[in-house]
């Protein structure tokens, strides 16, 4: 029999997978068997939830019951209990950081209260190895009536008044992008997917492709219809095992089923994809140089134009997308353009994932309407900043993006509210950053990363963002002059303008904002030689208040470099030359005796 | 593929199995499943009232299982909630009695009175 009285979906996106939910799901089959319950509880192997800070994450329907860091040893109760008896665990139920009650059921959880599931839709619903349950959640219903119903000039049109926007960088809209491609000369075409995503801390992508794969697969192949293309590729990084194994378990489930290749729906329309892997590089998300990659040339970037859309991989025109963008595309279809517009602001339609980050109490994935405001996503989604410390800034777009500070909380966050910020939507990583975080040491941070994956094509990129980097270090090192921030900035200015591709264009962003909102936390390390955040090591010094002290001796027997000492029961003294600054001392000390300034 | 109309089929059968992670039915048949009520024979009526309501194609009925009810000598028993009506608590079931009220009770919308709590009581 094949219809099964419960569900329990277990999360095995990456997140959850390494905290061993592949482990609880094969203890559950086992104890499932052993309790002669495996014909009456299906277990459904889903992607991400979107709130990784609670993982591992199993669910039990019908009920709804929310199970949050489920370890192997709890699968035995939830056999026992939950499956054979029926008594929801309580002590498992996901207990949200600003909910007093513990709460019952999955959507009674106010993480996904104030979201909307657009791109995410059937992430953590349906089994993404089984193509049957995407089929059974309307899917490839969009691409079956694009096929039999509309011309392709009608179904760019439908994208066209979408609003849609690409979600991966700038967002230009992605209709005009598919227009452009249509009527471009030229044969073959092809239809290309960005999932390379390298902006750290964001991963809605790898969270689409593991938990949604065949929604990039009918949008892929609703784009070919549209633009006159039977190739698709999908660049892909290898570092995303799972993602990349789930996507060709979907490829190949399309292609059995006849929704994928020759002649779909009897309509006449040829259809093929394959996966590229790309070797994680942050240049290849660029995408002149992703398609170098492709073409198995070094992965490095060119100019524009020619664009893409007329001179794309092997010379032909090609439509290019990220994952994120394409996961809009059935469901508009579904839905119907009015619905889509209904969702987000009037320059920016529909909803953003944003992958949360940092001082952060939910951590995890989020995806809101536009025009939700960033103190909307902290505070209510986000479920604050942990241990009562204070907003400082919240860094959007990845290294390419910037910081936006406490003053700009209320801001609806679209696509130009956040450019005229300083910052932008980028790919959609929002890190957050409390009172500790010195902002001229995230600024050294990104650029340190920018600096590692610079292609070395064109040197503003190349050279000006080393020089970035080491007036950077000066000034954490507590060595800068004042005419460095000025020379920061000048420099910073210049390879705005001048970089080759969008890499380097934006690698200033994070010293730029971070100038503009923080100076004064430049001008601290620079005149008072201090940090004010206390976070910068060369510029702080740990010392024992000696009113304070009781001589307990416990932080000397931590000191991992013998840098304390004194006598039993009389104040202990820091020398400052042997001391590493780690900290040991503080945590240890019950008499908050030491300080650090 | 070749056709839209064999896409809505597999989609047809395929929407069954997912269903009860979509929205929970209007009517909830609930079925008490703790050891009494394992030990008086629940597991067979709990899988015949799902095979019946696969069979009939039932759509808005979801069927959960809840602890002990309290009345163990009276198990099992099997709790039917249709929005806005009264609850309707059934005892002694046994499978027999499980299809009778898929169908009087579920599909043609009469209250099974003579297996209901307020009889047996009686």
């Amino acid at each position: 029999m094949d219809f099964y009285r419960s569900h329990v979906l277990i999360c095995r996106g990456t997140g959850c997978t390494s905290s061993s939910s592949d482990k609880i799901e094969s203890k559950l089959q086992e104890k499932l068997i052993e309790k002669g319950l495996d014909k009456e509880v299906k277990v459904v192997r889903t992607g991400c939830f979107g709130l990784c800070e609670a993982g591992p994450i199993v669910v039990v329907y019908p009920e709804g019951a929310f199970y949050s860091h489920v370890k192997v040893e709890d699968v035995e109760d939830i056999v026992e209990e939950h499956l054979l008896k029926g008594r929801i665990l309580k002590r498992l139920l996901y207990k949200g950081a600003i909910d007093e009650e513990k709460i019952k059921s999955i959507n009674e959880v106010s993480f996904y209260k104030k979201q909307k599931r657009v791109a995410l839709r059937n992430c953590g619903i349906i089994n993404p190895e089984e193509i049957n349950e995407y089929i059974a959640v309307d899917g490839y219903m969009a691409l079956g009536k694009v096929l039999t119903e509309m011309t392709p000039e009608e179904t760019i049109n439908v994208v066209k008044d979408s609003g849609l926007r690409g979600r991966g960088g700038g967002g230009f809209p992605t209709g005009l992008k598919w227009e452009f491609a249509h009527k471009a000369e030229g044969k073959p075409k092809y239809v290309l997917c960005n999932a390379d995503e390298g902006d750290p801390g964001a991963f809605m992508d790898r969270s689409i492709l593991e938990g949604d794969p065949h929604s990039l697969i009918e949008a892929m192949a609703i784009a070919g219809y549209a633009v006159g293309a039977e190739q698709g590729y999908v660049y892909i990084r290898a570092e995303y095992p799972i993602a990349v194994k789930r996507l060709q378990i979907a490829i190949d489930q399309a292609k059995e089923k006849g929704l994928l290749g020759k002649d779909i729906f009897g309509t006449g329309f040829n259809f093929d994809l394959e996966i590229r892997l790309g070797a994680g590089a942050f240049v290849c998300g660029e995408e002149t140089a992703l398609i170098a990659s492709i073409e198995g040339e070094r992965g490095m970037p060119r100019n524009k134009p020619p664009f893409p859309a007329n001179k794309g991989l092997w010379g032909k025109p090609s439509l290019i997308n990220n994952v994120e963008t394409y996961a809009n595309i059935p469901v508009i279809f579904l839905n119907g353009v009015d619905w889509f517009k209904s969702i987000g602001t009037e320059k920016s339609a529909g909803t953003k994932v944003f992958a949360l980050g940092g001082k952060i109490n939910n951590t995890g994935l989020v995806e809101i309407p536009m025009g939700t405001t960033l103190r909307e996503i902290i505070y209510d989604i986000g479920g604050g900043i942990p241990n009562g410390k204070a907003f400082k800034a919240a860094q959007t777009g990845g290294p390419s993006g910037g910081c936006i500070s406490a003053e700009y909380l209320d801001t609806p966050i679209d696509y130009d509210s956040l450019t005229a910020l300083g910052s932008m939507m980028g790919s959609g990583g929002m890190i957050v950053m409390d009172e500790d975080n010195c902002m001229v040491d995230i600024a050294r941070f990104f650029l340190d990363f920018t600096v590692e994956e610079s292609c070395g094509k064109c040197p503003p990129c190349r050279i000006g963002t080393k020089r970035m980097l080491e007036i950077l270090e000066k000034i954490t090192h507590g060595e800068g002059e004042m005419e460095d921030i000025d020379n920061l900035e000048r420099l910073a200015k210049n390879i705005k303008v001048s970089a080759l591709c969008g890499l380097g264009q934006t690698a200033p962003n994070p010293v730029l904002s971070t100038l503009k909102y923080f100076r004064n936390e430049y001008e601290a390390h620079v005149l008072d030689r201090r940090c004010p955040a206390g976070n910068c090591k060369s510029l702080l010094s740990y010392y024992i208040k000696e009113d304070e002290c009781k001589g307990c001796t416990l932080c000397s027997q931590v000191c991992p470099s013998n840098a304390i000492s004194g006598e039993r029961k009389k104040p202990h003294v820091i020398d400052k030359e042997k001391c590493i600054k780690c900290g040991a001392c503080i945590e240890k000390c019950p008499f908050g005796a030491i300080a650090r300034k | 593929m070749k056709s839209l109309e064999e896409l809505k089929k597999i989609r047809e059968d395929a929407i069954k199995k997912v269903k009860m992670r979509k929205d929970s039915g209007s009517i909830r048949i609930v079925v008490g499943m703790a050891t009494c009520g394992i030990a008086a024979g629940a597991r067979p009526v709990l899988m015949t009232l799902l095979e019946e309501i696969n069979k009939r194609n039932i759509s808005d009925v979801t069927v959960t299982q809840t602890g002990c009810i309290g009345f163990c000598e009276l198990e099992p028993i099997v709790e039917v909630y249709k929005p806005g009506e009264e609850k309707v608590t059934y005892v002694h079931m046994n499978p027999e009695k499980a299809k009778k009220i898929i169908v009087d009770h579920i599909v043609n919308d009469k209250v099974v009175t003579e297996y209901s709590i307020g009889s047996v009581k009686k």
